[in-house]
C-alpha cells in the first residue's frame, strides 16, 4: 500500500477538526447542514456493512460472509464486546470457508 | 504530582479509562485489520498516530483491501472525518485558550472526547473530561493499533474471515446510530445503494455514492422538530 493515503487521510482529518474547532469558532453553522454531517457515518457504515458482504468485485453475491454477518449482527444485538463480536464472526465465515 | 483525586473528579477519569480501555481493543482489531487489507506496520501506526479517527481510518483500510482506489479509500475516510468538524464547532465555546493550544486540543476532537466534555457540567470537570480523555484514548489507540499491526503480520486474511472481521466492527459502531429514526433511514438506505449501485461502480465508488443517503434521512427530521 503507498503512502499517499496515509499522509492525505491525515492532513484532511485534522483539517476537518480544526476548522470547526479553530477556523469556524463558535460561529453557528447551518442546521440543516450540520444535521447532514452528522448522519454521514450511519450512510457510510451502513454501505460499509451491506457492500462488504453482498458484493464481490462488481457483482452481486451471497456467500459465507452473510452466515458471518448473521453471527455478528446477533453478537452485537446481545451487546457483547466488540472483540467477541469480530472474532465470532470472523470465526463463523473462516470455519464455512473451510468446509465448503 | 498530586495522586490524590477529589471525590468530584473521580467519576469523570473512572469513565474516561473504562471508554479508553474499550477503544482500546478496538485499537487492536484495527491493527490487524489494516495489516491484514496490505498496509504495513509503521503504515497502520501513523495512520493511528496522525489521522487518529477510528471509523474512517477502519473504512479506508477496507476499501483498500476490497481492491478500490486510494482516492475512493480516501473519499470515504474524509466523509466520515467530516462529523468531527461538526464536534469542533460544539466544543470550541468550551475553548478559552491561546491559539497554540486549541491547535493541539483540536487533534483530539472526536466521538469520544466530545461525548465526555459535554456530558459535564462545570468548566473545570469538562475540561478534566476532554483532556483525561484524550490522553488515555490516544496512548490506547496507539498501543492497541501496535500490537495488532504486529499480530496481524502473522494472519492470512482470507483464511481467518478477516474480511468479515471488518463487518463486524462497523456494525458495533454502527448501533449508536440506529437509535434516531434518521440514523436508521440512512443505514438502510445508504447500505441498500450502496449494494445495488456495485455492479455499475467502480470498487469502493458505490460506498462513497451512499453518502447521498443523508439527504433521504433529513427532511422526516425537519417535521418531527417543528412539532
Amino acid at each position: 500500500m503507498s503512502w499517499t493515503l496515509v499522509i492525505w487521510l491525515s492532513i484532511g482529518a485534522y483539517a476537518f477538526k480544526m476548522l470547526g474547532f479553530v477556523v469556524v469558532g463558535s460561529r453557528a453553522l447551518p442546521n440543516v447542514l450540520s444535521r447532514c454531517l452528522m448522519l454521514i457515518p450511519a450512510a457510510l457504515l451502513g454501505a460499509m456493512v451491506l457492500n462488504g458482504t453482498f458484493t464481490d468485485a462488481q457483482s452481486i453475491v451471497i456467500d459465507e460472509r452473510a452466515v458471518g454477518l448473521l453471527v455478528a449482527v446477533i453478537a452485537a444485538w446481545r451487546k457483547l464486546p466488540l472483540i467477541v463480536v469480530v472474532v465470532l464472526a470472523a470465526a463463523t465465515t473462516a470455519l464455512l470457508r473451510t468446509v465448503s | 504530582m498530586k495522586l490524590r483525586i477529589e471525590p468530584e473528579v473521580r467519576p469523570v477519569v473512572t469513565s474516561a479509562l473504562a471508554l479508553s480501555g474499550a477503544v482500546g481493543v478496538f485499537a487492536l482489531a484495527f491493527g490487524v485489520l489494516a495489516v491484514g487489507a496490505g498496509a504495513s506496520v509503521w503504515q497502520t501506526c501513523a495512520l493511528s498516530f496522525f489521522a487518529f479517527t477510528g471509523a474512517s481510518q477502519m473504512s479506508a483500510m477496507s476499501i483498500i483491501s476490497t481492491g478500490g482506489t486510494v482516492s475512493a479509500a480516501l473519499g470515504s475516510g474524509l466523509l466520515l472525518a467530516a462529523r468531527n468538524g461538526v464536534y469542533g464547532l460544539a466544543l470550541s465555546p468550551y475553548f478559552g485558550e491561546s491559539l497554540g493550544k486549541r491547535l493541539l486540543a483540536a487533534h483530539f476532537v472526536i466521538d469520544e472526547t466530545t461525548a465526555m466534555m459535554t456530558a459535564q457540567t462545570n468548566p473545570r470537570l469538562q475540561k478534566i473530561a476532554f483532556w483525561t480523555t484524550a490522553i488515555a484514548l490516544f496512548s490506547l489507540w496507539n498501543l492497541g493499533t501496535l500490537i495488532g499491526a504486529v499480530l496481524g503480520g502473522s494472519i492470512d486474511p482470507q483464511t481467518y474471515g478477516l474480511d468479515v472481521g471488518f463487518t463486524a466492527a462497523y456494525i458495533t459502531m454502527l448501533v449508536p446510530h440506529l437509535r434516531t429514526k434518521n440514523g436508521r433511514i440512512a443505514a438502510v438506505s445508504g447500505g441498500l445503494l450502496s449494494v445495488v449501485l456495485a455492479p455499475f461502480l467502480p470498487v469502493g465508488l458505490p460506498i462513497l455514492a451512499s453518502g447521498l443517503a443523508i439527504f433521504i434521512g433529513v427532511k422526516p427530521q425537519r417535521v418531527q422538530a417543528s412539532i
